[in-house]
């Protein structure tokens, strides 16, 4: 029941990555002070902000499993943070090429933004174990919520203590506000945003639909009293 | 007294009693702390502190040794059954939230009691910082103490126990130790305390310890629900 209008969604979310792509090689000019590795901003950007978004959406999903103590909100939640955290990789990832080609190093210490995502990051990854170590279904998922819950409100408040830790004000490389973009770059960056957000959601309900047809096919051999083949994941939620 | 006033009177004096009996968390978390500052002692070669590396060293330690508390606060419910006795009380169960926050609180005030001394006699040249500092104690204790406490019972309840408290509390506590050091790291500057962004930092303590206190208080009786 998940899978339904998954092949529109993917189908959609290829093509505006395919738009997307082609904007930021053949449309989006050259950037004058950083020239062609500028071109990193359009997936990095994107990547993280929609990642951010997913851990808020996690918490969110928590507070309504928290709510309603329906367990299909506990698997939203964990979805979510799942695919943010496979995202938060690829970041991280990038965020170290481009600060490799710009600043010359891997690492810099005095972005802010970098390093408060790699705090966020670090939290969300203690998710697994921390799943991990409670056995018992609905205690897992109950304290699973609790944890996307804090980790929710965690996550601006870091952003802002990290912020402030930086004793001079870090030129950025583009205006905060997005007036410092020019518009072509800005047409470019806000495709390249909505397809991200697309790929995310895709991904979000490709494993929903794969999570609760694997539920339904061990239902069924359950019914049939054949064994099931290997176990199951302890971690992740059973989906109805 | 309302009821639940008596509940968490009772729940405090309960822990602290047990605590004054057996003494179990504290003399371990002091003992620990002044072990670690003989290590930075010889892990950094100096015999003298200040300024950030002087934060750093103080909040560094401060923390692990919180986290051997945090670790134990939740061993005797466990254990003896007393969270199954705090369901079956007629009593709101946020009280024990906000009772072992304040179990909590005391414990750690108690420890930088002796480990704050201790570090000033070890490494500072003059003790003029130590009373602005008690401001930044308080406000980043209680911070530690929600967290500490929401987390330290989901841990107790999980197969991982001691290993979970400081895999997920120290990202958790990594905003609060940035603001702690960044008020610190002036008060313990070389030739006299320095007031360098203090109000910002102590705010942003404030806001944590809102911010947390509330969360914690809000979803703690989701995790006591069986």
């Amino acid at each position: 029941m998940y899978g339904k209008g998954l092949r529109p969604l993917s189908i959609a979310t290829v093509a505006m990555l395919a738009v997307s792509l082609s904007l930021v090689f053949f449309y989006a000019p050259l950037d004058g002070d950083q020239g062609f590795i500028q071109k990193i901003f359009y997936i990095h950007v994107p990547l993280a902000t929609v990642a951010l978004f997913g851990f808020i959406v996690g918490g969110l999903f928590a507070i309504a499993h928290l709510r309603t103590g329906n367990s299909k909100w506990d698997a939203y939640s964990y979805v979510s943070i799942h695919i943010s955290v496979i995202f938060g990789v690829a970041v991280l990832i990038t965020g170290a090429i481009w600060a490799k080609a710009s600043w010359g190093h891997w690492w810099v210490w005095n972005e802010p933004t970098l390093v408060s995502f790699l705090i966020v990051f670090l939290l969300y990854c203690t998710y697994y174990p921390f799943r991990y170590a409670i056995e018992d279904r609905d205690q897992q998922a109950r304290y699973a919520s609790v944890f996307a819950v804090t980790a929710g409100a965690f996550v601006p408040l870091n952003f802002l203590a990290v912020r402030l830790a930086q004793s001079l004000v870090h030129p950025r490389v583009f205006a905060t506000s997005n007036g410092g973009l020019p518009g072509s770059m800005m047409l470019t960056f806000l495709c390249c945003f909505a397809a991200v957000a697309l790929l995310w959601m895709t991904l979000v309900k490709f494993e929903l639909s794969a999570k609760s047809a694997s539920g339904q096919v061990k239902r069924l051999r359950r019914a049939l009293d054949a064994p099931a083949p290997g176990a199951g994941s302890r971690i992740a939620p059973e989906v109805s | 007294m309302t009821p639940s006033r008596a509940a968490f009177a009772a729940i405090l004096g309960k822990d602290l009693r047990a605590e004054l009996r057996t003494l179990q968390s504290l003399p371990a978390m002091a003992l620990f702390a002044i072990t670690t500052f003989v290590i930075f002692r010889f892990g950094l070669d100096r015999t003298h502190l200040s300024g950030s590396l002087a934060a750093g060293v103080l909040w560094a330690t401060l923390l692990f040794a919180a986290v051997l508390g945090i670790n134990r606060l939740f061993v005797a419910e466990r254990e003896e059954g007393g969270f199954d006795a705090i369901r079956l009380a007629p009593i709101d169960r946020s009280v024990l939230f906000t009772a072992k926050v304040a179990a909590l609180l005391i414990y750690l005030l108690a420890l930088e009691a002796i480990a704050v001394p201790v570090f000033a006699l070890f490494f500072l040249d003059s003790e003029a910082a130590l009373g602005p500092l008690l401001a930044v104690l308080v406000l980043a204790d209680f911070g530690l103490a929600a967290t500490g406490t929401l987390i330290s019972s989901m841990a107790v309840n999980s197969r991982a126990r001691d290993l979970l408290v400081p895999l997920v509390l120290l990202p958790l506590v990594v905003p609060l130790t940035i603001a702690a050091t960044g008020a610190t790291e002036p008060l313990l500057a070389l030739g006299g305390p320095g007031y360098h962004r203090f109000g910002t930092w102590l705010m942003v303590l404030g806001l944590y310890d809102l911010i947390f206190g509330l969360v914690g208080y809000a979803v703690f009786d989701f995790l006591l629900e069986d």
